[in-house]
């Protein structure tokens, strides 16, 4: 009765208010059945080969083969063939290193914390998102594990016992950061292939049904027998969301730790309490500008824009613009705290940081950086795809600058100016950095042509039909 | 030996119609039956009256045991085992053996939620009577079926289907055990 009453009165109020209706975002267009979707995503895998992915894939392997010279060199010369010298002992390598952890973290943010957040726009660029961190952390692997130069005693970094007896010290940041990057990485892949059970399930049938028993094999090997059932959906969704729910601290602890490197030491310039999360933003700042820069051309390629809206690309637009402008504040309080903290050494590092010999590394990080992620305040420049994939591009060279600044910088310039340098690069280190972008390219080519690049399943469940509730708002 | 079917299965073509059959079945009694959907029906667990997923206390188990292996390593090898000064800081404090240990519970989870998610589901099962229905392969793509086995102490025949019929099943077959 009461409960009536209540009703009666809530509909009074409704009417007289007349609340206006927002409409949901659509987040897979013009009313796609489900079999439809999953012809979509496997007809990428079942169909021929591209000659567009041939060519790309060619080129791939060429770049990629820079990076394989680069350091098969220093495997056979030393450590010594990079521009490394005093006082910049660390550039390019922990440079590139955290440029490409940092892209990394964007797929991570995608597939843990939107879902955890129920974002559900996620799902449809979850899947690439997160074999791009993946894909990333190889990359960033390369360059701590071959500065080490004797590349055989890598092992040293894990606490093995040795003929040396001594272990690790667990007082460095550093050692923090070898368990910080490979449980980053474990954690990945395992996420990445909880999330590709059911999707392989579905590929071992349709190659099964096709007569291809040998593609069916394989995929069915690590399909694990899925079939579907919702006693498994039940467990599988549990697990799906501890692992998000770990991987949200998980992502955070990694770019925190892998700002300790800087921060705990006491470099001007690097020891600053603002190093942690400043680093996190500027992470998913440039993970997300990878994002964009990967999915738009696949999404033109394969015309997937039934499943890319353009909801998804304001989404991604709007979290790289709040994340890039955390960075911006991020600048300006570093200064801030340069000036108000009165340490002349640290008020010198980021006078010199704008004004020094590094001044162009400087602006282009700020240009990059600062500037451009503000363009994506207007509707038209989200709108204009082409204008998004190039603003993209200048939030990855901005981020690759503002690890350089932070770090060379730095160096360059530490306390007793009868020690102060200029680092350039050698050409291995310029090698062994730009065929990285091959490794990352042969890796993503590889995976789109073998791998769903989109989780059926969970694009499956945003549908409106999805809805027991006689969700056919049709 | 007589065959002895796995058990019935019955075709529904979208949500509403699984989701209020799975309600029916379950009030019915049944325990020893499935339902196979291309993606997680919310709220399909209720619909089954299945109880609360196992899977998380692994996940505990797997993070205490994470946690605690960091911390214990730390502390046997800086400073039981063999102890080194370094910058005069003391040999063990959990202060800084806290990141590494912090990892370790996340690594230890995320294999512990694995390794029990597959466990508890029984998998990996590449042979299973439910795929050899020669129209399973929907039930990934864009079907649902609900699976009544035969040793469910309830199951029989004619009542079965009767119950499947009547919750909008279509093509009710047998599958061979």
């Amino acid at each position: 009765m009461a409960h009536a009453e209540h009703a009666a009165h809530r509909a009074a109020i409704l009417s007289e208010v007349n609340p206006a209706v927002l409409p949901r975002a659509v987040l897979v267009q013009n009313d796609r059945s489900f079999s439809w979707i999953t012809d979509k995503i496997c007809g990428i895998i079942e169909g021929k080969t591209p000659a567009w992915w041939w060519y790309c894939f060619c080129v791939a392997v060429f770049v990629a083969s820079f990076t394989v010279a680069g350091i098969t060199y220093l495997v056979a010369t030393g450590v010594g063939v990079w521009g490394h010298a005093n006082p910049v002992n660390w550039a390019w390598d922990i440079v590139n290193f955290v440029f490409w952890i940092g892209i990394g973290h964007a797929g991570t943010l995608i597939s843990a914390i939107l879902c955890l957040l129920r974002q559900k726009w996620r799902t449809s660029i979850n899947r690439a998102a997160e074999a791009m961190t993946i894909f990333a952390v190889v990359c960033a692997a390369i360059f701590p594990v071959f500065h080490v130069g004797r590349i055989w005693y890598a092992w040293y970094l894990f606490p093995i016992p040795n003929s040396n007896i001594i272990w690790q010290n667990f007082r460095s940041p550093l050692e923090w950061d070898v368990f910080a990057v490979s449980t980053y990485g474990t954690v990945s892949v395992l996420f990445w292939y909880i999330g590709l059970l059911p999707d392989l399930a579905i590929l071992r049938d349709r190659f099964y049904a096709a007569g291809n028993k040998f593609r069916s094999f394989l995929y069915g090997l690590f399909a694990m027998g899925w079939r579907g059932s919702n006693r498994h959906w039940s467990n599988y969704e549990m697990a799906y969301m501890i692992l998000a729910g770990i991987s949200t601290p998980l992502v955070l602890s990694v770019h925190t730790i892998v700002s300790f490197d800087f921060a705990v030491s006491l470099l001007p310039g690097w020891h600053t309490t603002i190093f942690p999360p400043y680093f996190v933003a500027g992470a998913i700042f440039s993970g997300f500008g990878m994002v964009l820069t990967l999915m738009l051309p696949l999404r033109a390629v394969y015309h997937l824009e039934d499943l890319i809206t353009q909801y998804h690309i304001d989404c991604m637009c709007k979290i790289t613009l709040a994340t890039g402008t955390i960075v911006g504040y991020a600048y300006a309080m570093e200064f801030f705290i340069a000036w108000y903290g009165a340490n002349p050494y640290e008020g010198f590092a980021f006078i010199n940081r704008a004004f020094g010999h590094y001044a162009w590394a400087y602006w282009i990080m700020i240009s990059c950086n600062v500037i451009t992620p503000q363009f994506f305040w207007f509707k038209a420049v989200r709108n204009n795809t082409a204008m998004v994939w190039i603003l993209s591009i200048f939030v990855n060279v901005g981020m690759w600058f503002e690890r350089f600044v932070i770090i060379v910088t730095s160096l360059a310039r530490d306390f007793l100016p009868s020690s102060w340098g200029y680092y350039s690069p050698s050409i291995v280190e310029i090698f062994t950095f730009f065929g990285t972008f091959g490794v990352f390219s042969t890796l993503f080519l590889l995976f789109i042509r073998f791998l769903p690049i989109m989780p059926m399943a969970e694009l499956k469940a945003v549908t409106p039909q999805a809805d027991v509730h006689g969700g056919d708002h049709h | 030996m007589a065959a002895q079917p796995y058990g019935l299965i019955a075709t529904f073509d979208k949500t509403p119609d699984v989701f209020h059959a799975a309600e029916q079945v379950r009030d019915a009694g049944y325990r020893n039956w499935d339902v196979i959907t291309p993606f997680p029906v919310h709220g399909l667990d209720r619909a089954m009256g299945l109880k609360r997923s196992l899977v998380p206390r692994i996940s505990l188990i797997g993070g205490l045991t994470g946690f605690t292996t960091g911390m214990t390593m730390i502390w046997w090898t800086g400073g039981y085992d063999y102890k080194l000064v370094v910058g005069g800081k003391p040999f063990f404090s959990p202060m800084f053996a806290f990141p590494v240990s912090y990892e370790l519970t996340i690594l230890f989870t995320a294999f512990a939620t694995i390794i029990g998610m597959f466990v508890v589901n029984g998998l990996p099962m590449h042979y299973h009577p439910v795929l050899k229905y020669d129209h399973i392969r929907r039930g990934m793509d864009d079907q649902f079926f609900i699976v009544i086995e035969a040793r469910d102490p309830r199951f029989n025949a004619a009542n079965t289907r009767a119950l499947l019929e009547k919750a909008g099943g279509k093509n009710i077959t047998e599958i061979e055990a």
